[in-house]
């Protein structure tokens, strides 16, 4: 474990910490948002998590939970609290890009689901954070706007896409942030800056108002800097939505009170397939050590198989193209988003306004996605794909007879430079750990879990069954409050 | 099926309402030819007998109640138009 002094500073804090500082008065939700509003401005010009920020707005929802806390009515462990927001995801009267110049002057006219939930549980919803152009990448730099650095080594990518999310909580410029994860987009990022991130179960936390990319793979999730912080803004996020009509109804239980009732020991398995090649053996280490940790706890170690893995990515780049081409076919200039100014009809308007506003990779997948969609592709591609994946999902209920949770690497390497993956399939292959989960429909988790010996972050994966996130944040909590690794802070 | 002959790039683009530069047909029909080429290891797997999988949970036709709830204003909506007159939408001519 390691000796680093932890940094004290209010906006490096934990949810659990700051809502027991603001619930005993010993700060308020103005000088909290002071301190994160603060760092942001000190920091963001090299981090360039954001897209773009509204301190007046955060400073007034801030005083509004200090009002509602000095009227004896706050809310509970998040009033007050600073979430940055995936700029993927709708705030009324805030911009809504998804990183593409495309939207880059849209301003949504509604709250998404999980915006209205953060807003009843008082947090202060706080700036448009930057991602890969409509969440597809992983790396940040499809981003029409900037690409985020990574808060560790500022030549690095943060990962992707939801790297802002990332990079902004491990800089301190937010206390909690929220991001989508298609298949990795949440917890690849966590893994890459040190960050805890959760994708819940497909279903679990409800997708209205979240742009979409992948319909039957999107899911929103939290990045925290705990465990028990993930637990929290969960909490707050969960539950059915009649606005989703891919919403499971299922009793949302207390997650936060679970990691403590739940105790282990837990079956733990290990696929061989996640440990081969191609994976950086400082990572192996790391996650090895972490597995060496369970067994310590008196958990029951179990290699599982997984066998349909080395398909993942496939059938990931299958699925989610031919979706992310139907999804996106509702930007054609005319009721919003870009238009161009020199289309000579209406047809001509279509093509040259998503000429103009989608980026390469953006164009890419359309074209791949509306390539296996094509008739006389349709079988041979977009039917197989899914026959696949129930065989993919099938690996993972079946190793769930067995075992209670499944433990892997979050990525094959720690962050890499920016640039150094200008191949398309080379990026497409950083999701190989992570796209299962997708595929799945299972809740993952990424915990921290070490650093390289050139100090990047290192994340382990633990994977869950389908709906009992309460169990799989135990088992993440067990290890993660015995370690003090997601705890550390970048020098910026 | 040799998928990666068979990328007609001009065909897809018309279907996608996508205007694409000729460097950039060139462009991505290289780079899609290598990721069709890894997915083609998908035909290595036996299905036969496998059910799809459209969605991880079996979900149903979901029916809501027929009940009338405000929605956004016009006003609301129409903010975000590239052109707007008189609470409409403004399009090129569509019918000569």
């Amino acid at each position: 474990m390691s000796t680093a002094a932890m940094s004290t500073e209010l906006f490096n804090q934990t949810i659990a910490q700051l809502a027991d500082e603001l619930a005993s008065g010993k700060i308020t939700s103005v000088e909290l948002t002071q301190a994160v509003i603060a760092r942001t401005q000190a920091v963001d010009e090299r981090v360039k998590a954001f897209n773009s920020f509204d301190a007046a707005d955060a400073l007034a929802q801030a005083a509004a939970s200090d009002a509602r806390r000095t009227a004896g009515q706050a809310l509970g462990p998040l009033d007050g609290i600073p979430i940055g927001i995936k700029d993927v995801i709708a705030v009324t009267g805030q911009p809504l890009t998804a990183s593409s110049k495309m939207l880059a002057n849209f301003v949504s006219p509604y709250d998404a689901t999980v915006t209205q939930k953060l807003k009843k549980a008082g947090a202060v919803i706080w700036g448009r954070l930057n991602l890969d152009e409509f969440a597809m990448g992983s790396s940040t730099e499809n981003s029409a706007f900037h690409t985020t650095r990574n808060p560790y080594n500022l030549d690095c990518v943060p990962g992707g896409s939801s790297g802002g999310s990332a990079a902004a909580l491990a800089a301190g410029e937010a206390i909690a942030t929220l991001g989508s994860d298609t298949g990795g987009s949440i917890r690849q990022p966590a893994a890459l800056c040190n960050v805890v991130g959760l994708k819940p179960t497909y279903g679990l936390v409800s997708r209205f108002g979240l742009i979409a990319f992948a319909s039957s793979l999107d899911q929103i999730g939290p990045f925290n800097r705990t465990v028990e912080d993930a637990a929290i803004t969960l909490q707050a996020i969960a539950g059915y939505d009649e606005n989703d009509s891919t919403s499971v109804k299922v009793e949302i239980p207390d997650y936060r009170a679970a990691l403590k009732e739940k105790k282990g020991p837990w079956r733990i398995g290990i696929p061989k397939e996640y440990f081969g090649e191609g994976l950086d053996p400082e990572v192996a280490a790391a996650v090895e050590k972490a597995i060496e940790f369970y067994k310590s706890l008196g958990c029951e170690i179990k290699p599982v198989s997984l066998p349909h893995t080395e398909y993942g990515v496939g059938v990931y780049y299958i699925i989610a193209t031919a979706e992310c081409s139907s999804n996106l076919s509702r930007y054609d200039g005319i009721r919003y988003g870009h238009r161009s100014a020199d289309a000579k009809d209406i047809v001509d308007l279509y093509y040259k306004s998503r000429a103009e506003g989608f980026g390469p990779e953006v164009k890419r997948r359309i074209i791949l996605g509306t390539y296996v969609l094509s008739s006389g592709y349709y079988d041979a591609y977009y039917l197989r794909a899914q026959k696949v994946r129930t065989l993919i999902r099938q690996d993972f209920l079946n190793a769930y007879n067995e075992v209670d949770a499944i433990i892997t690497p979050t990525t094959p390497t720690p962050a890499f430079k920016r640039g150094a993956k200008a191949d398309p399939l080379a990026m497409y292959l950083c999701d190989v750990y992570t796209i299962g989960v997708n595929l799945a429909g299972l809740p993952g988790i990424s915990v921290p879990c070490g650093f390289s010996s050139s100090g990047l972050p290192i994340g382990m994966q633990l994977i869950g069954q389908p709906f009992k996130e309460a169990d799989l944040l135990a088992i993440a909590h067990a290890y993660d409050s015995k370690h003090d690794w997601s705890r550390k802070t970048p020098n910026l | 099926m040799a998928a990666n002959e068979d990328l007609n790039i001009d065909r897809i683009a018309n279907l996608a309402r996508l205007a694409l530069t000729p460097e950039e047909k060139v462009k991505f029909s290289a780079q899609l030819a290598d990721v069709l080429t890894n997915i083609e290891k998908l035909k290595q797997v036996n299905v036969d007998g496998v059910e799809p999988t459209a969605h991880a949970f079996p979900i149903y036709n979901v029916w809501a109640d027929d009940v009338a709830k405000p929605g956004l204003s016009v006003e609301d909506v129409l903010r975000n138009a590239p052109a707007q007159r008189d609470n409409m939408i403004v399009v090129p001519k569509v019918v000569e």
